[in-house]
């Protein structure tokens, strides 16, 4: 109740960025077709969360969204530029709105924590040194983490290393941020911390978040909307509370955690191992 | 036909190999000579930090390496000419072979296990991690932000290593020539002055120069070729050595047969 209140409130304020249509999006990996021709929209302002088993394909999808992979077929709409069909130029001229924090966190060891966050003020910003390191000190104290400026990312602990990747995302005040795993390989009590920044962050700046995860708590915590994907297909997509509802085999499945059943048969186990159809029965 | 048809695809994929460099390389040309005039950033502190690490770091075992190889060259040199009478022309030999080879190529090979494994160990563990994907989605091109600070700093520091390797190797022949060999270091160093001629020194220069190219090159494309998993790390590594040190090799000879060619007679 109190949840549903809350989106109340923050659906009154406007989204400081755009949503996210992605159509008949497909992506291969050579021959091997990962994923087939997925559709979905995000709303701007709203957060997305991708549940998905491991070798889904939730984790190329993101990879695909912020343009590390190139499809092979569809559109990724973000406002009303197609990101799947821009020239490499224009993409980097996005790239610059969106902000990705990595599942291992991905700061850069030779660098200070201070350090990975100036970098793309750094690079992409005119402004002075001292703007930089004050900027600096204000995403880091966003994230929980004021005075580990200096740092470096060994030193720090897993739930300190995403709390910086976050700062680092957060840096260009990006206006769509993307999440791999973000609590994954955490204790409870530092995820829990995880997603309480997500939702401090989706609060405060109203930003459009796309967030990868298997983790069921954290998704219904921080979800606006939920699609499941399941061999490279969304088999389920709406709100938390109709997922919650859904009577999909695969969603109960995948949402009362219940194991595959083992294969036993000959010819079953052969097609795991292919992943193609048996053969006809002689 | 198996062993034409292996012939044929070898030869393809060793000049993809080469393509896949000399694109690499026109990369990170194109950020350092270019980009800068068109308004894009280009941070020289990094160089200079890449500079530091390739070149002053290197000067103590590039010295002691260089100045034993001169010593070896002079003891060779004289156990042959001892028997023509003709000791007096050690300090020419070793200054000859120094300047226009061992001087440069022992720096490249040095220059290589330092630097060339620790571009393609940087690179690959970057990878693995996931940095080289944080760069990208931040609008940094990786061959910007990482390979040219490495090409510039690596063809600046390349020459001014091999001109010391050059003046120690000379060093090293020298105290032969002294113990052993009746000069003194003044006479030692006329006799060398007198030996070499500037092409002697230029060539062994110009050929630094490509030296440096190549191992950055082959670091980093290793570095960037690296697959999934810390292991690929050690691999890449290891193979940036083994084809940096070949195709070192080859440079030097195609280098060598081109100064030869065209010297004058």
């Amino acid at each position: 109740m109190a949840k549903d209140a809350r989106r109340k409130d923050d659906s009154e304020e406007t989204p400081s960025g755009p949503g996210i249509s992605v159509r008949n999006l497909r992506v291969n990996y050579g021959e091997r077709e990962i994923l087939h021709s997925i559709s979905f929209d995000v709303p701007a302002g709203e957060t997305l969360v991708i549940l998905g088993g491991s070798g889904s394909g939730k984790s190329t999808l993101l990879r695909t969204l912020v343009g590390l992979e190139k499809p092979s077929a569809g559109e990724i709409w973000m406002g009303n530029k197609n990101f799947a069909a821009m020239s490499d130029a224009e993409r980097d001229a996005l790239r610059k709105k969106l902000g990705m924090s990595f599942q291992s966190g991905a700061l850069f060891g030779g660098m200070t924590v201070g350090e990975n966050v100036a970098l793309p003020l750094n690079e992409h910003t005119p402004l002075d040194e001292s703007t930089i390191e004050i900027m600096v000190r204000l995403k880091l104290d966003q994230v929980g983490l004021s005075g580990f400026e200096n740092y470096m990312p060994a030193q720090l602990s897993g739930g300190m290393k995403k709390r910086a990747a976050i700062a680092r995302a957060m840096a260009m005040d990006p206006e769509m941020l993307f999440f791999d795993e973000p609590s994954a390989g955490l204790d409870p009590i530092i995820a829990a911390g995880i997603d309480e920044l997500i939702l401090k962050l989706k609060k405060a700046f109203r930003i459009t978040i796309v967030v990868v995860t298997h983790e069921l708590a954290s998704a219904f915590l921080i979800a606006d909307r939920m699609i499941l994907i399941d061999k490279g297909n969304i088999v389920a997509a709406g709100t938390p509370e109709e997922l919650r509802a859904s009577q999909q085999p695969r969603v109960r499945q995948f949402l009362d955690r219940v194991a595959e059943p083992e294969l036993t048969g000959e010819i079953d186990y052969l097609q795991m191992l292919t992943g193609e159809d048996p053969p006809p029965h002689q | 036909m198996a062993l034409a048809y292996n012939i044929g695809e070898a030869t393809i994929e060793g000049l993809a190999y080469v393509g896949s460099l000399a694109r690499l390389t026109g990369g990170a040309a194109r950020s350092i000579f270019v980009d800068p005039f068109r308004g894009r950033k280009f941070r020289l502190s990094r160089a200079v930090h890449q500079a530091m690490s390739v070149g002053v770091e290197a000067v103590p075992i590039v010295s002691l390496i260089s100045f034993f190889v001169g010593t070896i060259l002079a003891l060779q040199g004289a156990y042959q000419l001892r028997k023509l009478g003709a000791m007096q022309l050690v300090a020419a030999a070793v200054a000859i072979v120094i300047t226009r080879e061992l001087g440069p190529l022992m720096t490249a090979i040095m220059v290589i296990g330092r630097s060339g494994s620790a571009f393609a160990a940087e690179i690959g563990t970057m990878k693995v991690n996931e940095e080289i994907d944080a760069l990208e989605t931040m609008a940094l091109e990786p061959v910007h932000f990482l390979v040219a600070p490495k090409f510039l700093a690596m063809i600046l520091m390349m020459p001014c290593l091999t001109t010391w390797a050059d003046f120690m190797g000379v060093l090293g022949g020298g105290f032969f020539g002294v113990m052993s060999a009746g000069f003194t270091w003044g006479s030692y160093f006329r006799a060398t002055m007198d030996a070499l001629v500037l092409r002697d020194i230029l060539t062994g220069l110009v050929k630094s120069l490509m030296f440096g190219i190549v191992i950055t090159a082959v670091g980093c494309h290793e570095g960037f070729a690296t697959g999934l998993g810390s292991e690929e790390v050690g691999r890449s590594t290891t193979s940036s050595v083994v084809k940096s040190i070949f195709l070192v090799i080859v440079v030097d000879l195609i280098f060598t047969a081109i100064f030869y060619f065209t010297a004058p007679s």
